[in-house]
């Protein structure tokens, strides 16, 4: 059962960081394909096969670059650098604040990508951007601080061998997490800024001029972000490797399932409805935890 | 020691040529050139000089000094009296009149009796501070140079006083010299008084009826700081007979508390925290080389370095959560506020007062972390925000006006200046650069001491990143076809100071490793008995990603400028046909324009309603500090 550790233990840094950069898009892709099947057959549909991402990224970029000015795409390399970065820090076992500001570095050079084309729709995806990650940025950090109180280390090395289950420690900090992972996921209700499903919106917000292989590597950024995302829900249930995976796995089919039940909210609702909601969960948490201390 | 004089000397003789010398003489820009030069390297040669060795402490032969500061202070108070009366305002006449009779009292009393060991020193805070003071506070008077003239072209009504003007500034680096070095107390008090007056002086310079009220406003509170200053060491020296910076850290907490929390009650006022943050928002009416000065390294420092000095007195005490709490909320509220502002220079001043709230908490916190990350963050507010203070200074002009709304393109009218000005935004909130690190530090040592601070400073985060993020947006947004660049016409004495502090952002982030495990630390190793350094796997992490961020950026930059061609351009998506940028043909081949405008969430942050909400809860909490300080 506790292979997976020794195999993690046997491994560098650096060679963690490799095995994340090569598996992470795969499995992302193939969790965004088991999303597009799982939509599909949650609304009566037959669904593309599981490896469509994959051939749809393919194809993005064999597509022609069009843009609307010169340096529009270097944000979105950027994007890419920084969220690969900072998930090669992660799964390599280093700092979690680090990671943590390593995304919000990657999600700010996004919104900087939306808001340099200068087209309306691309500004109104860009400025809902902005209100989705200061809806969900305190939570992030709130998930570090709860994890450090209980075992005195930021490190995610260290946290992920921790032998007393996290979760018993802290429920409302893993509560407040699964809120904000809807809007990290970009589901329903809360993917103002773009979503992945046609029905929510005529024309696309954040990536509305953006296409081919830009378009190709937001999605891939996209992969690897939720796998480290997924990686946090592990932490939590880190006492058991089975169990963590289950969990993980659960989670995004429970995102899915969300995602299905609910149309899109007003910003307003989603960026009050999140920091009271993660004030609540969270601060109980950790208000509680220092009192056991 | 002779330095350490000279660097207070230096500026009050500068001060006084820059009275004399003629306008448009070029003497003037030769004096104004080599005081620049002489007060950068001055500290850095002191930096050199005293880096190996602990505080050093110097006897000053002080009676001749001290009946000389006591004139002058009183010659002070008789203009405070003199122009309050000819405004019509009795408020600062009653401070002065109050803080005079008991300063007057005071030295009739004790003055002559009064053995003063030492009454100067250096450490490396000092250092710091006078590094800061030097470089950032002498080339923010270069840029106004270029500055002034421009600015009563632009104000026709304006009476010109620019000897006054440069005056007051060379007065005020000569003050801020002072407080960094004296161990005097009643020295420290005297530089303390000239910053109140010459920054109310600063703010009032325009002379209209909104300069002058935000000048009785800031100099009614900074009074009220510093007559609560002089309580404070009238108190000391009759209960314990200490009159020495270095001594009163070391006395016992029963005679120091009450010293310590009215010297803090004074950094607070200084520094803008709430209740106080009113003053330093009114300041904005002044010139802009006025509000850099005020905002990155001198007046506000003052506040936060006094703060800093008198945290080990207040250790382990109800008071010193007091000043924890006051900088957490002004840290929170604050942040909110500026969503809330369009005003650049109100939004600018907002996340001053935000910053300055982070490092008052963590010097009420007062471990080795929070006190490292409160240097380090001392250090990159301070360039980074002259730095932005002067953008949004040219960009007022040249765009006339300062509402980030009006901004919209500047990357591509003014590319240069929008460039700089990402550099210091980059500064004040994004990863790599400096205050990210600070950030992450104090929220370790916020999670060590009292988790409470830990979500005051997610949240406020989370906040300061909106109102960033939106206004770089602004400013990078490009646009189809010809814009008109107004970018010419700025003068070579902005420029070089703009490319100073520039550079310095982006060294002090890249040297910041330098700066801490050089200077920070062995600080820290003489204050604390044990330093807990911040873990250096973090530091040097952030390094390679801050010099991989400085290779990547230009690379990038180049390649999609010149080298790729492998595109094609097309007008953005309007939902209709384009008929330029901003218009398209809609439905029934009506024209429409498009506008871009940003969120505000005015009914979230207001300011008017949050600003009350931070008084209340800050008033609440100082009448605690003193409460538990008198108990």
């Amino acid at each position: 059962m506790n292979s997976i550790y020794e195999v993690y233990q046997a491994l560098s840094m650096i060679e963690r960081a490799l095995v994340f950069l090569v598996l992470a898009p795969i499995a992302g892709g193939l969790l965004a394909g088991l999303d597009r099947k799982l939509s599909a057959r949650l609304q009566g549909r037959y669904g593309p096969p599981v490896r469509q991402p994959f051939f749809d990224v393919l194809k993005l970029f064999q597509k022609e670059r069009i843009v609307v000015n010169k340096f529009q795409n270097f944000n979105i390399v950027l994007f890419f650098i920084f969220t690969v970065l900072s998930g090669a820090l992660f799964f390599a076992g280093s700092d979690l604040l680090m990671v943590i500001f390593g995304l919000a570095l990657a999600g700010t050079f996004f919104i900087l990508a939306g808001f340099s084309v200068g087209s309306p729709y691309s500004h109104l995806g860009a400025e809902r951007e902005v209100i989705q990650m200061v809806a969900y940025e305190p939570m992030v950090i709130l998930v570090a601080v709860g994890m450090y109180q209980v075992t005195g280390s930021f490190k995610v090395a260290e946290l992920v061998q921790h032998q007393t289950p996290l979760i018993l420690y802290l429920p409302g900090i893993f509560a407040g997490f699964l809120y904000i992972l809807t809007i990290k996921f970009r589901k329903s209700p809360f993917d103002l800024s773009m979503s992945h499903h046609a029905h929510q919106e005529i024309v696309r917000g954040i990536t509305t001029e953006f296409s081919g292989p830009a378009l190709a590597l937001i999605e891939i950024t996209h992969w690897y972000e939720n796998v480290v995302l997924l990686g946090m829900v592990y932490l939590f249930f880190g006492f058991n490797p089975w169990i963590a995976l289950v969990v993980s796995l659960a989670t995004y089919v429970f995102e899915i399932f969300i995602d299905m039940n609910y149309a899109r909210f007003k910003w307003q609702l989603t960026f009050a409805s999140t920091w009271i909601f993660t004030a609540v969960a969270a601060i109980s948490n950790i208000v509680v935890l220092s009192f056991l201390k | 020691m002779n330095a350490l004089i000279f660097l207070i000397i230096f500026p009050l003789f500068i001060a006084g040529l820059a009275l004399i010398v003629p306008l448009g003489n070029a003497l003037r820009k030769i004096i104004g050139v080599v005081a620049t030069v002489v007060l950068s390297m001055v500290p850095i040669y002191l930096l050199f000089t005293y880096i190996d060795s602990g505080p050093v402490y110097f006897h000053v032969e002080s009676h001749v000094v001290n009946t000389l500061m006591f004139v002058v202070e009183i010659l002070i108070a008789a203009f405070i009296v003199y122009i309050s009366l000819k405004a019509k305002r009795y408020l600062p006449v009653a401070l002065v009149v109050i803080q005079s009779i008991i300063m007057i009292a005071f030295e009739i009393k004790s003055g002559g009796s009064m053995e003063i060991e030492h009454s100067l020193f250096v450490d490396k805070f000092s250092i710091i501070m006078a590094l800061i003071v030097g470089i950032i506070g002498s080339a923010i008077c270069l840029y106004a140079i270029g500055y002034i003239p421009e600015y009563h072209q632009h104000y026709k009504e304006i009476k010109e006083r620019r000897k006054y003007f440069a005056f007051l500034i060379y007065l005020f680096l000569a003050a801020m010299f002072g407080i960094v070095f004296s161990n005097n107390l009643m020295w420290l008090f005297f530089f303390w008084e000239i910053t109140t007056i010459c920054s109310a002086l600063l703010i009032g310079y325009r002379n209209d009826k909104q300069s002058v009220e935000s000048m009785f406003r800031a100099l009614n509170m900074n009074l009220l700081g510093g007559l609560v200053f002089a309580i404070g060491i009238v108190y000391l020296y009759t209960s314990s007979g200490v009159m020495e910076l270095d001594k009163l850290i070391r006395l016992d907490q029963s005679y120091a508390l009450l010293p310590a929390v009215c010297m803090a009650f004074a950094g607070l006022v200084k520094s803008a925290q709430f209740p106080f943050s009113s003053w330093l928002t009114g300041a904005m009416v002044a010139p802009t080389p006025v509000s850099a000065l005020l905002h990155s390294s001198t007046m506000v420092k003052a506040g936060v370095y006094i703060i800093l000095r008198m945290a080990p007195a207040l250790e382990n005490t109800v008071a010193a959560k007091m000043l924890m709490l006051i900088g957490g909320v002004s840290f929170i509220i604050t942040a909110f506020i500026a969503i809330s502002q369009s005003n650049a220079k109100k939004v600018l001043a907002y996340s001053t007062i935000s910053n300055l709230g982070l490092i008052v908490a963590c010097a009420g916190i007062n471990t080795s972390a929070a006190v490292w990350s409160a240097l380090l963050l001392i250090i990159f507010h301070a360039v980074a925000k002259s730095l932005l203070f002067l953008c949004v200074g040219i960009v007022e002009y040249k765009l006339d006006s300062r509402d980030i709304e009006d901004m919209d393109y500047l990357i591509m009218r003014m590319p240069k200046l929008a460039a700089v000005m990402m550099i210091g935004m980059a500064g004040m909130f994004l990863g790599p650069f400096g205050m990210i690190i600070s950030k992450f530090v104090t929220l370790k040592a916020f999670v060590d001491s009292n988790p409470g601070m830990a979500i005051i400073l997610a949240y406020g985060s989370a906040a300061t990143l909106f109102f960033w993020v939106k206004w770089m947006g602004k400013i990078m947004s490009i646009r189809h076809g010809e814009t008109e660049v107004v970018e010419h016409r700025v003068s070579r004495w902005e420029w070089f100071t703009l490319d100073i502090l520039a550079v310095s952002t982006v060294l002090v982030c890249l040297a910041f490793p330098l700066i801490s495990s050089g200077i920070i630390n062995p600080y820290l190793a003489e204050r604390f008995e044990n330093i807990s350094v911040p873990d250096p796997y973090n530091i040097l992490m952030t390094f390679f990603i801050m010099l991989g961020l400085l290779v990547i950026l230009p690379l990038g930059l180049f390649f999609f400028g010149f080298v790729n061609k492998n595109y094609r351009r097309v007008g953005t998506y309007l939902g209709g046909a384009n008929i330029d940028n901003v218009t398209f043909e809609g439905a029934m081949a009506s024209t429409q324009t498009i506008q871009m405008k940003n969120y505000y969430l005015e009914k979230y942050f207001g300011e008017d309603r949050l600003f009350n909400v931070g008084v209340l809860i800050s008033l609440t909490l100082l009448c605690v500090m003193f409460g538990v300080a008198f108990i």
